[in-house]
């Protein structure tokens, strides 16, 4: 063989693995997603979502408790992270433009953004549940709120820096207060960028399950009362999965379903207002 | 810059109020910090800090802690799925920046994001219920039939395969962080100037030779950070690998055998800590997790900074 | 700024909303071991009365924890407390149901049922002195089975769990060695073998594994079809597990009220008695006389109509004497 022809060879096999490699990483996507659609489209129907669990072991019932749950927590995970986040992205990338102060807490919101969740909620469990004496869904909230502020801190930093600073230095010239020219001119430049942030930080927050552990806890009833026990959906997956009945099994995939694919549309809602934006 | 404009009382409150949304960052990490060493301190106390480390007793009736099995578990699930993973995730991008044609590239770029959008809770029930059985009666008979009777490798695979073991909770990690670690390297590697790879085109340079003697040593500091961060990501994953692991505090050396991590341990004994011995030691080794995660990210920022440096400079 | 207002307006108006009807929720926490019954039990009751008997499994130390903090109005465990602790944390206790945790074992040719171990072998498999099922001790009281030349597999309880604290306490009082080596508790450091997450983790494993044996609750034994095997109790008799041989159990127990019923089913005198069952105790706070009653109400209504839905769960309902001494109990300390 000629050194051309192991060159060639060489460089054949190894562009093969690659392409190997991107349909192995669109196999597992297909075959996982395909897998929940197809056991949780199943076991979708109209009782999922509008009657509360039947006792362990029999038939029937759904996971009302558990769709209202996570959402209220969802919700108010965002009320509290949103504004933090938002307002402290804005000090990085205003206030504290250029300063070594923003480097050091943007570095810092970096790594709070993969800090192992698990730890947020025993965190959470003895700031919050401990010493209030109960579990509840406001220690749930918080704890989801606590890992989307860095999240949406540093989409709002980077979006924020993206505004060119002339437009900052024009409504300066009219003699507005710094505050007037972030809420008036800086917000409404970066708005789809933020939007996008929080979007992506819903997208993640949406599917934690080990920080409501030891929070937010599980109710097997329909309750609306943050201020107790309250059931989520991922803490119900984490149960019926592990638990011995096929109907729990059933509703489990069923309730994978429906947060999987309400994750997913948020991603891609995510991405396209980036593209569409910004491209 | 701000500093030169007369601040109004309205701006000096709006600005301490972004203020101090962003110093909630800091809070929060001191606070982490602060709250696990306090309520992890009768542990600590009794155990001192090496002897909990190095200690592979975990016994809640004798009420004596040690994290070395967790840590083992952790370690060894988070190397296993990093060897799994990053020739995967390479090759994505590899296969992404350079091999696809156009119309393929979006595609991809959002299957690879849609994978890393799944919440490991669909991972982990997946793992138990399709991956398990698969893993169980086809894959790990498999390997012990193949590569179960050379010496030392066939230690691996000693056992009865289960499904439920360090192999099968290492194989959904993987699959969880093939995507962190691909695109953090397909960033990289867009990185490379065209102009650099264009002149290595002119002489005469395969598109092989071009990827391994230009991009990739370009953008090995970038891909290397990326690596690393995936690492944080896989010790601090809980999820994925509770339903697969089997919780068992002891120190094997085959795959085909269920360990325990720190996460799948606190997950399934926090709630159930009946003493105060053993509750603290949970928050002493939530504490172990936090430093290591925190020490692993902090490098890996080091990292992915210095080459973006590089790329700016 | 401004959806972020909204949805916190909506939240304050929900939560405004739902405070009305918060009275209406009794909360429980602690053991696994009775909650399919008890979650049965709640969700007819709500039918019938409206009350949400809201009960989540968090295990049995979790529910002693959570009781002694008062953070619920009651706490189950299967692990009963000893009367000078209850005393200490001023806690009342009463047994609910009681239940079997069953050996199983999966072991080729040899029929559910068909297989006998006394203590002494079942001890000596789990602390890994019998490696193989033909060992000479298993042999000697199975002399008509075949067993074969494989090895055992252990599986084993790895979270905290009553059945755990049942079976190994079983084992501390019929086997010296493991007493010394292991001791009884909910969780326990198991010297071989591998651990299985919950009852369903154990049922698992134990069918995928040829050779192994592990334990469960009875309930989860009969819904995996797992192959069970007779135990010699304290009479000397070999006895099949089953509702008969854990009522016989049940009868021979002396419940104390005085002592808060603290008793182990273990090792439980009679001809035909299953050696490891169980009663699981509710734990009350002396100090909540409001919530206790409401879940006395509940306790009694499940006594007098709870009977078929725990038999359909294979779960053994109390005796109709021991049910006496309960309600005289609850009389007792102006429960009811």
């Amino acid at each position: 063989m000629t050194r051309e022809l192991i060159r060639k060879a060489e460089g054949f096999v190894a562009l093969a693995f690659c392409t190997l490699a991107a349909g192995l990483g669109l196999f597992w996507l297909v075959f996982i997603l395909g897998d929940v659609l197809i056991h949780g489209f199943r076991a979708l129907t109209p009782a999922l979502f509008l009657s509360d669990p039947a006792p362990a072991g029999s038939d029937g019932g759904g996971l009302r408790n558990a769709f209202v749950g996570q959402l209220l927590i969802t919700l108010a995970a965002t009320a509290i992270g949103v504004p933090v986040g938002v307002l402290g992205g804005t000090f990085l990338a205003e206030y504290a433009r250029g300063r070594k102060i923003a480097r050091i807490i943007s570095v810092l919101a970096d790594i709070m953004v993969s800090v192992p969740s698990i730890v947020i909620g025993t965190f959470i469990y003895a700031i919050l549940v401990k010493p209030a004496g109960h579990f509840s869904g406001w220690a749930g909230a918080v704890a989801l709120a606590i890992i989307m502020i860095p999240v949406v801190l540093r989409t709002t930093e980077n979006m924020l820096s993206l505004v060119p600073w002339s437009l900052r230095e024009a409504a300066f010239a009219l003699g507005a207060p710094y505050y007037k020219v972030i809420i008036q001119i800086v917000y409404r430049g970066a708005a789809t960028g933020i939007l996008t942030g929080i979007i992506l930080s819903i997208a993640r927050v949406a599917g934690e399950t080990a920080p409501l552990l030891f929070t937010s806890f599980n109710n097997s009833f329909f309750s609306m009362n943050m201020k107790q026990p309250i059931s989520s959906l991922t803490v119900t997956i984490f149960q019926y999965a592990m638990g011995p009945y096929d109907n729990w099994h059933a509703q489990a995939w069923a309730a994978a379903f429906v947060i999987t694919f309400f994750i997913l549309m948020l991603t891609l809602l995510g991405r396209v207002i980036i593209r569409w934006r910004y491209k | 810059m701000a500093k030169i404009l007369k601040k109004s009382p309205a701006d000096l409150i709006f600005s301490s109020v972004t203020a101090l949304a962003s110093f909630s960052i800091i809070v929060f990490i001191a606070g982490i910090l602060y709250v696990l060493i306090s309520e992890s301190s009768l542990a600590i106390k009794q155990f001192g800090v090496i002897k909990f480390l190095t200690s592979t007793d975990w016994d809640p009736v004798k009420e004596s802690f040690g994290a070395l099995t967790n840590i083992y578990g952790t370690m060894l699930t988070t190397f296993l799925s990093l060897l799994l993973a990053i020739p995967v995730a390479i090759g994505i991008a590899v296969f992404v920046t350079e091999i696809a044609p156009g119309f393929l590239k979006g595609p991809i770029g959002i299957a690879i994001e849609l994978l890393a959008a799944i919440p490991s809770i669909i991972y982990g029930m997946w793992g138990l219920f399709t991956l398990s059985p698969i893993m169980a009666n086809h894959i790990e008979p498999f390997l012990k039939k193949t590569v179960g009777g050379l010496p030392l490798i066939g230690m691996l695979f000693e056992g009865t395969p289960m499904g439920i073991d360090i192999l099968t909770a290492s194989v959904i990690l993987s699959i969880m962080i093939i995507p962190f670690t691909a695109s953090i390297a397909r960033d990289s590697f867009n990185l490379t100037p065209s102009v650099v790879k264009e002149s290595a085109y002119a002489i005469g340079a395969t598109k092989w030779e071009v990827i391994k003697n230009i991009v990739m040593p370009y953008s090995k500091l970038g891909v290397f950070g990326g690596v690393v961060l995936s690492l944080g990501r896989a010790l601090g994953e809980t999820m994925a690998v509770a339903f697969v692991l089997g919780n068992n505090h002891r120190i094997t050396t085959s795959l085909l055998d269920a360990a325990a991590t720190i996460t799948v341990t606190l997950a399934n004994e926090f709630a159930e800590a009946d003493n105060d011995v053993y509750l603290s030691s949970l928050f002493y080794l939530a504490l172990v997790l936090f430093v290591m995660s925190f020490i692993t990210l902090a490098v890996a920022k080091i990292f992915l900074l210095k080459a973006e440096r590089k790329h700016s400079q | 700024m401004k959806t972020a207002v909204g949805i916190i307006l909506a939240l304050a108006i929900c939560i405004s909303f739902t405070r009305a009807q918060a009275a209406e929720t009794l909360n429980g926490a602690g053991a696994t071991f009775p909650y399919p019954v008890y979650s049965a039990w709640a969700y007819e009751y709500n039918k019938i009365t409206g009350m949400k008997l809201n009960y989540q499994s968090i295990g049995s130390g979790g529910g002693v924890r959570q009781v002694t903090e008062r953070t619920v109005d009651f706490g189950a465990s299967d692990d009963p407390m000893k009367p000078e602790q209850l005393q200490k944390d001023k806690l009342l206790q009463f047994p609910a149901v009681i239940g079997g945790v069953v050996p199983v074992i999966n072991l080729a040719g040899v029929k559910p049922g068909e297989l006998r171990l006394d203590s002494s072998s079942l001890c000596g498999i789990l602390l890994g002195e019998i490696k193989f099922w033909d060992d000479e001790k298993i042999k000697k009281n199975n002399p008509s089975v075949k067993l074969p030349h494989s090895g055992v597999t252990v599986v084993y309880r790895s979270d905290g769990s009553g059945t755990t604290a049942i079976f190994t306490h079983y084992l501390s009082e019929t086997c010296p060695a493991w007493k010394e080596k292991v001791g009884a508790g909910k969780a326990v450091k198991f010297p071989v073998g591998i651990g299985g997450k919950g009852n369903e983790g154990v049922a698992n494993y134990v069918k995928r594994t040829a050779g192994s044996i592990g334990y469960v609750e009875f309930a989860y034994a009969k819904q995996n079809k797992l192959g069970h095997l007779q135990l010699k109790n304290s009479s000397g008799n070999f006895v099949e597990p089953g509702f008969t041989s854990f009522e016989d159990a049940a009868a021979t127990g002396d419940f104390d009220p005085k002592k808060g019923f603290a008793l182990w089913l273990t090792n439980a005198p009679g001809n035909n008695s299953w050696p490891i069952a169980g009663a699981t105790f509710i734990l009350l706070a002396k100090d909540k006389a409001e919530s206790n009653k409401k879940v006395v109400k509940f306790f009694d209504w499940a006594f007098k109509n709870g009977d078929n839905k725990a038999k359909e769960l294979v779960y053994v309902p109390l005796p109709k004497a021991l049910k006496e001494k309960v309600t005289a109990y609850w009389k007792a300390n102006g429960l009811q």
